[in-house]
């Protein structure tokens, strides 16, 4: 007999299958089950319970897609007054919920059916363990007798997300239903946030059994540091005060944690200039002066040659990704490493680290600041006038200049999109020169307004991502920046939008290629372009058009401005497709595997 | 080579926890040794002893990555404290006439017990460290050694001797 899930105690989901089911009635939970023991409460059934649970947790919303193995769900689900957003593909729910996590700072839920409804969730649940969103997906099982049979749409999801989640479950009683659903928003969403995937066998939704509230979750096993160490926390005073220049970057902890305000304190009383990575776009306001923009492979190069100049860097909720720190060995060499961060695998994992902080980012930078509060700062302005003017000189030099001629250049869009919404929209980003595109040209401002696939890179993710943050910000101007590759990875989920009532807005920059492909195709295999030339594409109005959107097209600079504004206008969603100059690069960029100051420039 | 690490891990024996630690090392590219685990004294708690080869920083990342797992309650490095590390290894060796007397004395000598005879074989039980094992196995190769099965180390700390 097949056992695939390893358990010393000898009590896997087999066991715990009780029998009930395996006299040959055709689907289990359908044959009178016995209401299981236990005391006070009334009786439920699991999926009674779950949706108990889920408002329970606070959840008013969730991003799912139904099948034969979730059908008692969905039948308590259409009673129980929460929203449901019926995506086009289970992929485009996840991310949905990732995109609605974050813009609303709380947890996105999922719920699919078993087998390839749970496959298709697998790249949403990696994307968003890559980037710490907290999401609880529902998967549908096969009922527990079934499990280990290859029975119909059965695939071992919990073993194949083990890598790609915070922690998964496996429910196989219905009477540890209500404790593991806690457990599984607590550990989603405290300590280092992430996806945690609990699969629910179809016997187990349709048992029954006494409920009672489950108490505050109480892990013997998991307890993340949120109170940083005091001693640690004086030493990075002391690093901060003896600094000449220092630099602080920020990353998608300060977002998750709301650490923006504490950052912004520190920067400015101690006029530290702040470089973010592309997840921490918004934790310093993209438009202040002490703002350096995004570091690393296509960061600026005020933020690069900063990073190689300083002689204290602080990096707060970073985990110093490839992308950032080009080669290792020379990054920040000059410079001692602080680094404050909630997850203690982060710390030393890519780069040594002189003094580091385990801790929340907003607690620890909450308690340096109370240091800090005791310091006579006055000479601090002055002090800092030549490291800023060293970085005002790198700035002058903008490597972000472009020259607008006859095409449109798609920076230009990012540009005018960001002047003509006052740099005031929720952007999403597919992946690719337009995802680089947003981030260097629209001047994020706050936390949670930037929102991409920034560790796995998902192509697909920013219009179900729009889709989310819409759903969780309905007044807001929500608006996917988008290459012509990525948008139709994931373009079913227009539908979604449309059905939803949802005007999330779709700026294609449409170069005909693959474009972050190419670039490297242009630049490192002498612009043999394989396989990245999309000969075939849709006509993106009359696509917009065909799922009741609409569509606008800009094919020369001047009609720029009005479909950004007549887009923007439009009710509803909307597709606009701007034909962009086709071989344009993103510049700066750090070839792989170079220090970041060995940029090359337009 | 690195050098070697004893790890003990003790984990809340939930379904699946083997492969949440053993996937963790091959994903990570993390090396194993060996591995041994049973279910501890405490009931629904197991304890794990894997041996790794790891320079610093690896160590470190493994030691906090296993700590990062949910059901990971304790993990300690045995190689920087006091230990006591014992492995046991059935041998199945063949036996000749001239042989057998050999093959006793190294019983004795190694203080094994012979736990299955044949006419052609005996099977020897052997509990030691690694060292012991390994000469063990290397003074019986010549007469022939049949079959191996070694349980992989599995470890526990010194406790402070109090007087
Ligand atoms: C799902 C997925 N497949 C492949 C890739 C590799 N990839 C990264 S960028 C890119 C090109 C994206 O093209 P497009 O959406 O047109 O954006 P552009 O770079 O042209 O702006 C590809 C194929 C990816 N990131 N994600
Ligand atoms: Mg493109």
């Amino acid at each position: 007999m097949p056992n695939r899930v390893l358990n010393f105690k000898g009590k896997g989901p087999k066991e715990n299958s009780k029998g009930a089911a395996s006299q040959g009635a055709p689907e289990a939970g359908q044959d009178g089950q016995a209401v299981k023991k236990g005391t006070a409460g009334p009786v439920m059934t699991g999926a009674q319970i779950l949706m108990r649970m889920l408002k329970e947790e606070g959840v008013d919303t969730v991003f799912g897609y139904p099948g034969g193995a979730v059908l008692d769900i969905y039948d308590e689900l259409f009673r129980s007054g929460l929203r449901h957003v019926l995506a086009r593909h289970e992929q485009g729910a996840v991310h949905a919920a990732d995109g609605y996590a974050r813009a609303a700072h709380k947890t996105g839920v999922c719920l699919v059916t078993s087998g390839p409804g749970a496959t298709n969730t697998v790249t949403g649940v990696a994307s968003a363990y890559a980037d710490s969103i907290p999401l609880v997906v529902f998967t549908g099982q096969v009922p527990t007798r079934l499990i280990g049979n290859d029975a119909f749409q059965e695939v071992d999801i919990v073993g194949i997300t083990r890598p790609c989640t915070k922690h998964n479950y496996l429910v196989s009683d219905v009477e540890d239903l209500g404790r593991i659903i806690r457990e599984a928003f607590h550990i989603a969403r405290s300590g280092r946030p992430g996806p945690v995937l609990v699969d629910l066998p179809k016997d187990v939704m349709a048992a029954q059994c006494r409920f009672k509230m489950p108490p505050d979750p109480k892990l013997r096993t998991y307890n993340p540091t949120y109170e940083p160490n005091m001693r640690q926390v004086a030493k990075v005073v002391q690093l901060l005060l003896a600094s000449e220049r220092p630099l602080l970057f920020s990353g998608g902890g300060v977002v998750l944690s709301g650490a923006s305000e504490e950052l912004r304190k520190l920067a400015r009383r101690l006029h530290i200039p702040v470089t973010m990575s592309l997840m921490g776009l918004g934790t310093y306001p993209g438009t202040d002066p002490l703002s350096l923009g995004m570091l690393g492979m296509h960061g600026t190069c005020r933020a690069n040659m900063s990073t190689a100049h300083c002689d204290l860097l602080v990096g707060v909720g970073v985990r110093f990704d490839d992308r950032v720190t080009g080669r290792t060995e020379t990054f920040a060499s000059q410079a001692k490493i602080v680094h404050i961060d909630i997850d203690p695998t982060s710390i030393r994992k890519n780069v040594p680290v002189h003094t580091p902080v385990v801790g929340d980012c907003r607690i620890t930078l909450e308690r340096v600041n109370e240091l800090l509060d005791k310091e006579d700062l006055s000479g601090v302005g002055e002090k800092r006038q030549g490291w800023l003017s060293e970085i005002e000189e790198w700035r002058r030099g903008n490597a972000l200049a472009y020259e607008q001629a006859e095409t449109i250049k798609p920076q230009y869009v990012v540009q005018r999109l960001h002047a003509l919404t006052n740099g005031e929209a929720i952007i999403t980003t597919e992946v690719g020169q337009n995802q680089m595109w947003a981030a260097q040209y629209y001047h994020i401002d706050k936390p949670n307004q930037f929102i991409t696939s920034g560790g796995l890179g998902v192509m697909g993710f920013g219009l179900p991502a729009a889709i989310g943050a819409q759903v969780a910000r309905p007044g807001k101007l929500v608006v996917d920046v988008a290459g012509d590759g990525s948008i139709q990875m994931n373009i079913q989920e227009l539908a979604t939008a449309v059905q939803e009532g949802l005007p999330v807005k779709v700026c294609i920059l449409n170069n005909g290629y693959l474009g972050m492909v190419r670039q490297w195709q242009q630049l490192f295999y002498d612009k043999r372009y394989s396989q990245t030339r999309m000969e075939v594409a849709p006509d993106f109005v009359k696509l917009a058009e065909a799922y009741g959107a609409t569509g606008f097209r800009a094919t020369r600079v001047e009609e720029v401005d009005r479909v950004l504004k007549k887009g923007l206008e439009t009710p509803g969603p909307v597709i606009m497709d701007f034909v962009v100059d086709r071989e344009e690069c993103v510049y700066p960029m750090v070839p792989a595997g170079k220090s970041i100051t060995e940029m090359l420039l337009v | 080579m690195e050098p070697k690490h004893v790890l003990t891990i003790t984990v809340d024996n939930q379904a699946g926890v083997l492969s949440r630690v053993v996937g963790l090392f091959s994903g990570r590219g993390f090396n194993i040794e060996s591995l041994c685990v049973a279910e501890s004294h405490e009931p629904g708690l197991s304890h794990m002893t894997i041996v790794t080869r790891a320079n610093a920083a690896v160590l470190e990342q493994i030691e906090k990555q296993l700590n990062k797992l949910v059901n990971v309650i304790k993990v300690q490095n045995l190689s920087d404290v006091p230990a006591v590390c014992r492995e046991m290894a059935l041998i199945k060796v063949r036996t000749r006439p001239e042989t057998r007397d050999e093959i006793l004395r190294l019983v004795d000598i190694f203080r094994c017990k012979v736990v299955d005879v044949t006419a052609e074989h005996y099977t020897l039980e052997v509990t030691g460290d690694e060292g012991k094992l390994a000469a063990l196995v290397d003074l019986l190769k010549p007469m022939g050694i049949k079959e191996l099965a070694r349980t992989g180390i599995t470890a526990l700390s010194r406790e402070k001797k109090t007087n």
